[in-house]
């Protein structure tokens, strides 16, 4: 694992040098946080299971980080070291190719993590923001959803042919997925056809369990959740690891 | 590739040239292991490059044809990025004063010129201190004068007891660097020797090319010893022969006669000559 400190933190200097990267995984559902905590304010509601908007959007928001670092940054970001050749240029040193993929998991888990803290900083701060469950759990339900839409970024990266189609698959994936998961609207508003094709987004799992294990609910109310992406995950590495190309 | 079997010398230049497509690449590339040959062995220090990558690898600095690196990277991250994947690397501060780009330390890649670039990649093949450096069409895109100023610093990386395996398509760049040469076309090598055997076996004649302003009959100048043949060409003459005294006996010769001539020049063989024999084609079509 020689080289993996260093590299990780190069790609973390080099991604925080990108602005528009940085202001769309982190600025981006920040603003959207206080645009929406400003209209609806964070009062306890019933259909919130007695949390505010806040409370559930900061959940809600992380899973549209999760999904925009995962499917978009981690797939852009593979598809374009190998179109440009840097994929090579480290297969010609000594690096393992675990190496150079844990390296990018890295780096995304963190900022993704970062985007997760931004959010719950914000919240605190400027409303209030209140939290039923247990830190480790939440964070324990965060890692497996970031791993899992790693999983499917690294298999993108490896299936399109270029950079530019890996960006334009992630996109038409992402969009879907953020508005029809409930992470952005609220999913009892959202008709039934559409909530029940909602099921075969992973993003709604995601959404469905940091929102409940950030209410306190345990994992036994979540198996379902756990289950998808988890085999997501499993299934993704497997293909990944079949499909991954240097070049 | 078609039966193309050679040997390198520990502590030589050796270079691989001929035309784009001749196969230069796909053969740098086996051997780096980067590409895997669909029959045939190569071994590098005894190692097989493919079986023992992660072995040899420590061991050698790979220059890629079209490299590319991280556009906003600075000059100094990847040197000192690239020093972490090796057990063994030498001071890369050092590397980037040898190769001129200490000014260029914080500079991100993408605002490097192409000779900065190249430089670069130089000091990345050499990071890791190596037995053995792979340099694949060094020069190409460079203007004249970078190229000069990599040949020599191509030459002191031997001087410090590298050995430097490199392709080009330029034979100029081949036969002023390489202490041997293998000539590749269509896949295949047509000729491995130094660059001065190559020339001298293939027995080719030097040319003295020069103008006379007044009416002279130049087969005169044919009972020169060392004089072939004499052909004119409009109002120049280019006189062949062979032998070192030949541009000195055809300056007496003029002068003795009292015939008047400017822009003498001589032309010898050179391995662009060595191709066109052995290939019935210039280099570059």
């Amino acid at each position: 694992m020689r080289g993996l400190w260093k590299l990780t933190w190069t790609e973390m200097k080099l991604f925080l040098r990108e602005p528009m990267a940085t202001f769309f995984t982190l600025g981006f559902p920040l603003m959207i946080l206080f645009l929406f905590g400003s209209i609806w304010g964070n009062k306890r509601a019933k259909q919130f299971g007695g949390f505010g908007f806040v409370d559930m959007s900061v959940p809600g928001y992380t899973a549209v980080i999760i999904a925009s670092t995962g499917l978009i940054a981690v797939a852009v970001s593979m598809a374009t070291y190998r179109e440009k050749g840097i994929l090579r240029r480290l297969r010609a040193t000594p690096l393992r190719p675990q190496t150079v993929l844990g390296a990018q998991v890295a780096v995304f888990f963190a900022l993704t993590a970062l985007g997760m803290a931004l959010l719950i900083i914000a919240g605190l701060i400027v409303f209030g923001l209140r939290f039923g469950g247990n830190p480790l759990s939440v964070f324990a339900g965060f890692s497996l959803s970031t791993l899992s839409f790693f999983s499917m970024g690294f298999i993108l990266a490896g299936l399109m042919p270029t950079a530019r189609t890996a960006q334009v698959v992630a996109m038409v994936l992402f969009y879907p997925m953020i508005f029809l998961s409930g992470a952005f609207i609220p999913f009892d508003i959202l008709p039934k056809t559409m909530r029940q094709f909602a099921q075969v987004l992973p993003l709604t799992h995601v959404v469905t369990l940091l929102k409940g294990l950030w209410r306190g609910y345990g994992w036994g109310e979540h198996l379902k959740e756990v289950g998808v992406l988890a085999g997501v995950l499993v299934v993704c590495v497997i293909v990944s690891a079949k499909t991954f190309r240097w070049e | 590739m078609d039966d193309v079997s050679f040997e390198v010398y520990a502590g030589e230049i050796f270079g691989m040239v001929g035309p784009n497509g001749a196969g230069k690449t796909t053969t740098i590339e086996c051997i780096e292991g980067l590409r895997v040959p669909d029959s045939g062995g190569i071994q590098v220090f005894g190692l097989d490059p493919r079986r023992d990558g992660y072995a040899l690898r420590p061991r050698i600095g790979v220059q890629l044809q079209e490299g590319a690196l991280q556009e906003r990277i600075k000059v100094w991250e990847v040197l000192d990025l690239f020093s972490s994947f090796y057990p063994r690397s030498t001071d890369w501060r050092v590397l980037l004063e040898q190769l001129g780009l200490a000014e260029k330390r914080t500079a991100p890649f993408d605002k490097l010129s192409g000779g900065q670039k190249q430089r670069l990649f130089i000091a990345l093949a050499l990071v890791n201190d190596p037995e053995l450096v792979f340099l694949d069409e060094l020069t190409t895109g460079l203007d004249p004068h970078a190229r000069r100023t990599m040949w020599d610093l191509v030459r002191e990386i031997r001087d410090r007891g590298k050995t430097v395996f490199l392709t080009t398509h330029f034979m100029e760049e081949a036969e002023r660097l390489c202490d041997r040469v293998a000539i590749l076309d269509h896949g295949q090598i047509v000729a491995l020797d130094s660059p001065e055997d190559l020339v001298r076996n293939l027995g080719a004649e030097n040319r003295v090319v020069f103008t006379v302003e007044e009416t002279f009959n130049p087969q005169q100048l044919g009972e020169l010893a060392e004089v072939t043949r004499v052909e004119p060409i409009g109002d120049r003459i280019v006189v062949y022969g062979r032998g070192d005294r030949l541009a000195a006996d055809v300056v007496n010769a003029l002068t003795s006669k009292g015939i008047r001539f400017r822009d003498l020049r001589t032309e010898q063989p050179n391995l662009e000559d060595v191709f066109l024999t052995l290939t019935g084609r210039e280099i570059r079509e």
